[in-house]
C-alpha cells in the first residue's frame, strides 16, 4: 500500500515521457484515486515500454496484469497495464483508450507488449479471445481459454449468448 | 462471423499453429499430455512436439475449466462474489477470499478500521490455508516422481487443517468466511487450543517430511539442475511466488506491501540458494516450499500468541460489525494484489458510482503467469523431466483457467 507512486511521481514521469516521445505520447494522467494512472498514446505504446522497463531510475521490469475494459454503451475501449518495478518496489498503471464502433468484422487494434514483457503473450491472447482486442505484432495470437471456433467475444457487454455450439443446446 | 474471420488476419495465428503441427518432421510425434493426464494436476492439456524421448516443442491448451469469474463478477455485487473467488486456487480459498476483500475494502476507504482480531484470525486462516496448499504440492510433486509416501503424509497432516478451518467456517474447501469489513463468523470457542496442539504435532512432522524427501537420492537426481529457471527470465514471464523466489529474488509481497498485520509479524522470506544443483531448478522450488511451511508455523504462532492475549475473545465482539450492508463504493479503478501461495494473485476492479456492481473485474492468477513459462523450460528436456518441471511450478487449474 504505501509504495505507490505519489502524485508528483506521476508528474515527472509524465513530463519525462512528454520530452522523450513528444508530447501527444501521452493523454492526460489521472493521479485522484487511490492509484494513479498514465493514458498513452497507442502508436508510441510500444516504445514508452521499452524505455520504462529499461530506464535506470524506474526500471519496470515485471508486468502483472493486462486487463481490457469495454465502455458499453460507449463507442470505446480501454486496455489497462499494471507494471511493477521489483529493485524499486514502485507500481505504475498505463491506460490505452481505443474509440472503436464495435463491429466485429474490424476489430480495435493496440500494439502488442509480447516482445517487451513475455506476460504479455497469455494476457493479450486472453484479451483477444474474451474482449476482441487485435493486439498488433503479438507472435502467436490465437484464442486461449475458449475453444479456437468459438464466435464472439463474451466479455463484451453487447454480447449475446449463442443458442447452440456444434449442436449442443447451451441455453 | 467465424467464416469471416477465417480469412483474416484475426485468424493468422490459429492458420500459423495448425500448419506447425501439420507439417512437422519426419523424425517428429505429436503427443498429446492430458487432459486427462495424472501428472497435469487438473485438466490441463500439453500438446508436446517430440523426437524420440526429447521434447522439441510445448504449446500448452487452457481453457477445460473456464467457469467466466470475470464475466460473473460484473453481472453480480461484490458481496456475492467472495464465494467465486474461492474457486478460483480451490486449495487456498482463503487467500483468495483476502485479497479480493482487501481491495474492496481499500475501496470503501474501511481498511484501517478492521478490528485487529478480524486481521489476526484472517492472518491465521490464511497461513493454515498456505500450508495446506504447500502440503498438496510437496505432496503431489513426490508422487509425480513416484514416491508415494511423502503424499499419504501430506494428505494427513493436511486433512487436520481441513478438519479446523471446516469447524471455523462450515466447509472443508469453499469457505467463504471472509467477508467485506469482517467475518462470517467469530472463531469458535476452543479453536486457539486446537490450533495449538495441531502446531505442537505438526512441527516434528516438516522435519521428518524433509529428512524423507529432500535429502533423497533418487528425487535428487530427478530434480536437482532440471528445468533451471534464470532470474530475468522468471521476471519476463511474469513468474512470482515460489517460482520467483526459488530464482533467488526475494520477492514476497506480504513484506513489499505489509497488508493486513504481516508488518507486525516475524517471519524470513526463503530464497533458493542452488543448494544441490543450479539455482532455480526444480529442486529449489520445491525446498522453498518446504521452509516456507516452516515460516508459516511461526506466524501461527505468533497469531495464536496475539489472539490469546491483546486481542482475547470478548463476549461483544462481533466480527461483522463493519459488514456493510451495501457496498457504496465511489467510481475508481484498483488494482490490489498479495501473496498467495503460488504467487501474486491480483484483483483490478473498475468500480461505478451508485452501484454495487462493478463494470469490471479482471482475476489475475498466479498460476496462469506461472505455467506460461512452461513452454520455455519444456524446450529440449526429456519427456520424464518435463513432468518434473511441471510439477515444480505447482499449477491449479481452477486459477489458471478462471
Amino acid at each position: 500500500m504505501g509504495n505507490q507512486p505519489f502524485s508528483t511521481m506521476i508528474e515527472k514521469l509524465v513530463q519525462e515521457i512528454k520530452d522523450t516521445f513528444g508530447d501527444t505520447s501521452v493523454v492526460g494522467s489521472d493521479s485522484s484515486g487511490l492509484q494513479p494512472s498514465i493514458g498513452i498514446n497507442a502508436a508510441d505504446l510500444r516504445a514508452v515500454c521499452a524505455w520504462l522497463r529499461d530506464h535506470p531510475s524506474y526500471y519496470f521490469d515485471f508486468l502483472a496484469n493486462i486487463t481490457a475494459v469495454d465502455y458499453y454503451p460507449e463507442d470505446r475501449f480501454a486496455v489497462v497495464y499494471h507494471l511493477t518495478s521489483i529493485p524499486f518496489q514502485q507500481q505504475l498503471t498505463l491506460r490505452v483508450e481505443i474509440a472503436h464502433d464495435r463491429s466485429l468484422e474490424h476489430l480495435p487494434e493496440v500494439p502488442s507488449v509480447a516482445s517487451i514483457w513475455r506476460t504479455a503473450d497469455w494476457h493479450e491472447r486472453e484479451a483477444f479471445d474474451l474482449m476482441g482486442i487485435f493486439f498488433t505484432g503479438h507472435p502467436d495470437l490465437r484464442r486461449i481459454l475458449l475453444p479456437d471456433d468459438w464466435k464472439g467475444f463474451p466479455l463484451r457487454k453487447d454480447y449475446q449468448d449463442p443458442e447452440e455450439y456444434h449442436g449442443i443446446p447451451i441455453k | 462471423m467465424t467464416n469471416t474471420m477465417l480469412d483474416t488476419k484475426y485468424n493468422e495465428g490459429y492458420v500459423k499453429y495448425k500448419d506447425k503441427i501439420e507439417h512437422i518432421g519426419s523424425t517428429e510425434m505429436v503427443i498429446n499430455m492430458g487432459p486427462q493426464h495424472p501428472s497435469t494436476h487438473g485438466v490441463l492439456r500439453l500438446e508436446l512436439i517430440t523426437d524420440g524421448e526429447l521434447v522439441k516443442e510445448v504449446i500448452p491448451h487452457l481453457g477445460y475449466l473456464h467457469r467466466c469469474f470475470d464475466k460473473h463478477a460484473e453481472s453480480i455485487n461484490y458481496t456475492k462474489s467472495i464465494p467465486f473467488t474461492d474457486r478460483l486456487d480451490y486449495l487456498a480459498s482463503m487467500n483468495n477470499s483476502h485479497a479480493f476483500v482487501m481491495g474492496v475494502e481499500r475501496m470503501l476507504g474501511i481498511d484501517q478500521k478492521i478490528p485487529k482480531r478480524v486481521e489476526y484470525i484472517r492472518a491465521l486462516v490464511c497461513e493454515l490455508n498456505r500450508i495446506a496448499s504447500h502440503l498438496i504440492a510437496i505432496g503431489t510433486y513426490g508422487i509425480d516422481i513416484g514416491a508415494f509416501t511423502p503424499f499419504m503424509w501430506c494428505f494427513r497432516d493436511r486433512e487436520h487443517i481441513m478438519n479446523m478451518l471446516e469447524w471455523a467456517s462450515g466447509s472443508r474447501m469453499l469457505y467463504n468466511y471472509i467477508w467485506i469489513g469482517g467475518l462470517y463468523y467469530d472463531l469458535p470457542v476452543g479453536f486457539e487450543e486446537r490450533c495449538k496442539e495441531f502446531i505442537q504435532y505438526f512441527k516434528p512432522k516438516i522435519t521428518e517430511l524433509d529428512d524423507l524427501l529432500s535429502t533423497n537420492q533418487i528425487f535428487i537426481s530427478r530434480t536437482a539442475n532440471i528445468g533451471v529457471l534464470p532470474a530475468d527470465v522468471a521476471i519476463n514471464y511474469g513468474c512470482s511466488g515460489p517460482m520467483l523466489r526459488a530464482s533467488g529474488i526475494k520477492w514476497d509481497l506480504r513484506r513489499v506491501d505489509g497488508y493486513s498485520v504481516y508488518p507486525e509479524l516475524e517471519f524470513d522470506i526463503p530464497v533458493g540458494k542452488g543448494e544441490v544443483g543450479t539455482l532455480g531448478d526444480c529442486w529449489d522450488r520445491y525446498k522453498v516450499r518446504v521452509d516456507e511451511v516452516r515460516e508459516s508455523v511461526r506466524i501461527i504462532e505468533q497469531c495464536l500468541e496475539r489472539l490469546g492475549t491483546d486481542f482475547k475473545r470478548t463476549v461483544d465482539f462481533d466480527p461483522r460489525a463493519l459488514v456493510p450492508k451495501k457496498v457504496n463504493i465511489k467510481a475508481q479503478n484498483y488494482y490490489v494484489r498479495a501473496e498467495n501461495p503460488k504467487g501474486e494473485l491480483g484483483f483490478y476492479f473498475e468500480a461505478l458510482d451508485k452501484t454495487d456492481i462493478p463494470r469490471r473485474v479482471k482475476a489475475r492468477g498466479p498460476s496462469f503467469n506461472n505455467l506460461s513459462v512452461i513452454s520455455e523450460l519444456g524446450k529440449g528436456v526429456l519427456i520424464s523431466d518435463l513432468i518434473a518441471i511441471l510439477g515444480s511450478i505447482d499449477i491449479v487449474l481452477g486459477e489458471v483457467d478462471r
